[in-house]
């Protein structure tokens, strides 16, 4: 085939792209697969039977997840674009987690140790740290399908940037569900399990982003 | 021809707009500097012109279909030379060349070569085409190579104009994924 005949073709008809359509597509992925992450909480775990009591603490998970969500969204339509070396300061992403880091770090220093133990580890911590990244896998799923429709050509990044953002809005999904009400528990661990999210996403992303 | 950034970022923002003369005059101009920054790359990995062709056309495909992911408030230079090296990238990776000698340098080298010359590549577009589902082959039988408007395709095709506009986007893309595998 001569280039001339396929810059011919290419050049034919040409359909106008409106301005927002990269920032469309990955939006709504971003918030259907926050709504599957809901709808899966629902099915599979229910919500927490004392909402009356723990609707601050849930409050404030939502809040949390909620701003992760935000801040990696913002990144993750950047890396959907070829990187072209402009970059977005790494620390932006890491507010939300200091965030609630600190908060936590003083609730943990004015109680007493004994209590420690019990507002590090709450009841569920191993059924958190399974529970988010189970929910993650269909938003995740989503946003990979969004994001393979434009040109991430850093495809670690992009994939770790879809973990992160599935991992947030299924641990919102999971705030629900979820009974440990101590900063510690949310700070260590919703935050592990968002970056366990963001490692497996970043492993899988060159295998699920390439395109041709 | 001594077309810049701006003029070359000019005619992607009216090829965006729908303009496609000036979407046309945009994918000639960069098929000749891409030529240049391909034959470079693979000459100094040793290879033959064999692929050359090729690898330029797998990259306007790319650029025609990739248009979305192109911000109009940044410069176009750089967002072309990113999906070139993407595509030189998955290249060697595929002939299972060496990558550690794909040197990363300035967007510049872009427009530092041009060349005109060649241009056949070895794919041949009625074998591909054939490989298409047959929704997708007649969308882009009807719009792009017969240059029918797409309300007149979807009267011949009997679809939504929509859903010719959806097979021929795929279908491009299809292309772009078959002539990557042919090789």
């Amino acid at each position: 085939m001569k280039t001339d005949d396929l810059i011919a073709m290419l050049g034919t008809n040409v359909e106008p792209v409106s301005r927002g359509q990269l920032a469309r597509t990955i939006g709504a992925s971003v918030l259907i697969g926050a709504g599957a992450a809901v709808g899966t909480m629902l099915l599979a775990f229910g919500i927490r039977p004392d909402l009356s009591l723990g609707w601050r603490f849930l409050f404030l998970k939502v809040l949390f997840s909620l701003g992760v969500t935000i801040v990696a969204s913002i990144y993750l339509l950047r890396v959907a674009r070829p990187d072209t070396g402009r970059k977005i300061p790494a620390a932006v992403l890491a507010t939300p987690f200091v965030a609630i880091m600190l908060p936590a770090a003083v609730s943990l220093a004015s109680a007493p140790v004994a209590h420690w133990n019990r507002m590090v580890a709450g009841n569920q911590w191993l059924e958190c740290l399974v529970s988010i990244p189970v929910i993650a896998v269909v938003p995740f799923a989503i946003i990979i399908w969004a994001v393979r429709r434009m040109a991430p050509t850093d495809l670690v990044r992009a994939g770790g940037l879809a973990g992160l953002v599935a991992g947030s809005v299924s641990a919102a999904g999971y705030a629900l569900h979820c009974t440990d009400d101590s900063l510690p528990f949310i700070a260590l661990w919703y935050s592990a399990t968002i970056a366990l999210c963001t490692i497996a996403g970043a492993m899988l992303g060159p295998r699920l982003l390439r395109w041709t | 021809m001594a077309v810049g950034e701006v003029e070359l970022k000019a005619l992607m923002v009216a090829g965006l707009n729908g303009d496609a003369a000036a979407h046309r005059m945009l994918l000639e101009h960069l098929s000749a500097r891409l030529r240049g920054y391909f034959r470079g790359k693979l000459a100094r990995l040793t290879r033959g012109p064999s692929e050359l062709e090729d690898l330029v056309q797998e990259a306007l495909i790319a650029i025609h279909t990739r248009r979305h992911a192109y911000d109009r408030d940044e410069p176009l230079t750089p967002w072309v030379y990113a999906i070139a090296r993407y595509k030189l990238i998955d290249y060697l990776r595929r002939s299972r060349a060496s990558l550690t000698d794909v040197p990363l340098e300035e967007a510049g080298d872009v427009l530092a070569r041009d060349d005109h010359v060649g241009a056949e590549s070895a794919h041949d577009l009625k074998t591909l085409l054939n490989q298409l589902p047959e929704k997708m082959r007649s969308a882009i039988q009807c719009v792009k190579l017969e240059g029918l408007s797409v309300a007149e395709a979807a009267k011949r095709c009997g679809t939504s104009e929509s859903a010719v506009k959806v097979n021929v986007h795929r279908g491009l893309r299809a292309l772009a994924a078959l002539m990557a595998r042919e090789k």
